[in-house]
């Protein structure tokens, strides 16, 4: 595995599988009394999000800790970027406190990538703008292996506000690494430009209408609701809140109309909700709702991916390894 | 930078020319079964043992000896696997290694005998690492080692409390144990070292 992971697409099947095994071990130890294992003592982890969030910045916190990994958290406000320091210095100055590991939320697209460029420790891309989110991908993908097994020829279809998601980009290419068939449905405001180019990659499609799709030939295997992204829609990307939800929202009614075709399909959203609007309460609190089992799972598949990242001698700062027989 | 391959662990599964069988299946499954009357020997019984195998050959050999041991007593032993990847002190020597779940019986190892079972005792390490594994899951009344070859060569104060066999080698010997649940046959190889 690469020295970072920026982009979904870092990741070849084998290693999404890796860790997927790994995380499904590091899920057991949750269950555990004691939720410690020694494996990262002695690392440095940093979380430095210049953008708001709960679940993402804690279950990276989480599983740095239960790996024994020294955590800090630190935020744009209440750090030298509020006193107008750049990216890069700041980022060149955490990693001169040689950590071994930075996580960033960023809301600039590509700004992980940046930083990559810039520091010896490794960079993990905990969402940048409107690019990518590969550890929600990958959680998703374990969240849904779980249910569902093997995701080879399994048609998920991912709804919402694509322009701005990158937990959709992410998702897509994860879900395709691991052979599953994505079907994305958006209004057509919310249709990334340029994603026809996408489509003629096989098992991928896209469509402006729910309805045909739930209730398509294709049996539905999972939906993937996306958060409207309230702070994103200054645009006039759709007239009403309301109009949203007739169209594209999971209603109490949409679901109905699932369950009755496939009783075991699952509903996920990558939270926070935004209840009544693109998700309704009903179907956020159904049984075929895995919201909640996303979040645990949130925690295992970050631990495999600092593991995977870290735990190995490719790690930073070890540039002079002793080779020989270790066994 | 990307990563090498993941190095084969000791037992790979391609045998180089210059190996020569040091045990038999049938060395093998006698061993196993004196292993298993030791085992009830000493504990007195069947009561409250646990066997936890060391992925990955130490698991079927856990399976094994528990068959052995039900034979002789009557009662189900209750057999589990034990992975100490996480545990591992060589860590950032190798390319990362997959951590595997371990399978513990449903009532636990609080209170209980735990016999771990592994191929191979070698440096030690790998035991020290399962130790602290344990100790993560619950609090074992005893733990004792079963092991299907000791080779020599500890670099901890660790020994087993059952062997197969005691393999003399020399370090740049490699053991190769086969089983057949995982390979196919049931042989232990060495290879390597001045051909002797």
């Amino acid at each position: 595995m690469s020295k970072h992971l920026i982009s979904s697409a870092d990741l070849s099947r084998a290693e999404v599988e890796d860790i997927l095994e790994t995380a499904a071990s590091m899920h057991d130890l949750q269950r555990r009394e004691v939720k410690k294992v020694p494996t990262l003592r002695g690392r440095t982890i940093i979380n430095f999000f210049f953008e708001d969030s709960t679940r993402t910045r804690s279950s990276f916190e989480i599983a740095g800790k239960w790996m024994s990994a020294d955590t800090i958290n630190l935020s744009a406000k209440g750090s030298s970027t509020s006193k107008g320091e750049s990216l890069r210095d700041t980022a060149m100055t955490v990693d001169a406190m040689a950590v071994d590991a930075l996580v960033i939320r960023h809301n600039a697209s590509g700004a992980c990538h940046q930083v990559a460029q810039w520091v010896r420790c490794s960079v993990i891309n905990a969402g940048d703008g409107t690019h990518e989110h590969p550890t929600q991908a990958l959680l998703d993908a374990y969240t849904l292996r779980t249910r569902l097994g093997d995701l080879d020829g399994k048609h998920i279809v991912i709804v919402g506000d694509l322009t701005h998601s990158r937990v959709f980009r992410s998702n897509v290419i994860t879900l395709k690494t691991l052979g599953a068939r994505v079907t994305v449905v958006a209004p057509p405001t919310l249709m990334p430009s340029g994603i026809g180019a996408w489509s003629a990659a096989d098992g991928f499609s896209t469509s402006w209408d729910l309805d045909a799709v739930l209730g398509g030939d294709d049996p539905v295997d999972a939906v993937m609701m996306l958060r409207v992204q309230r702070e994103r829609m200054s645009g006039g990307y759709f007239p009403t809140a309301r109009e949203y939800t007739v169209g594209y929202g999971l209603t109490r009614d949409r679901l109905d109309r699932l369950v009755a075709r496939n009783a075991d399909v699952l509903v996920l959203h990558p939270g926070p909700m935004n209840r009544g609007l693109e998700i309704a309460p009903e179907a956020a609190d159904a049984p075929q709702s895995v919201v909640l089992d996303q979040v645990s799972a949130g925690v295992a598949v970050r631990m495999a991916v600092l593991y995977h990242l870290l735990a190995g001698d490719d790690a930073p700062a070890t540039t002079a390894t002793t080779e020989g027989v270790v066994r | 930078m990307t990563c090498p391959d993941l190095s084969e662990p000791a037992t790979s599964s391609s045998t180089p020319a210059d190996a020569r069988d040091v045990m038999t299946e049938g060395d093998i499954s006698r061993a196993l079964r004196r292993i298993g009357h030791e085992i009830l020997e000493r504990n007195k019984g069947s009561e409250g043992l646990v066997l936890l195998g060391i992925p990955s050959r130490g698991v079927p050999l856990a399976r094994r000896l528990a068959a052995c041991i039900e034979d002789v007593e009557g009662a189900e032993i209750p057999v589990g696997e034990l992975d100490i990847t996480l545990h591992r002190d060589d860590l950032r020597r190798h390319p990362v290694r997959t951590a595997h779940r371990s399978r513990i019986p449903a009532a636990g190892i609080d209170d209980k005998v735990v016999v771990l079972v592994d191929d191979v005792l070698y440096s030690g390490r790998t035991i020290r690492a399962a130790l602290d594994a344990l100790s993560e899951l619950g609090r074992p009344r005893a733990v004792r080692l079963a092991v299907l070859v000791d080779r020599g060569h500890r670099e901890l104060p660790i020994r087993a409390d059952h062997v197969g066999k005691n393999l003399p080698t020399s370090r740049d010997e490699r053991v190769h144990v086969r089983v057949a649940e995982l390979d196919g046959i049931d042989v232990v190889r060495i290879s390597g070292g001045e051909g002797r």
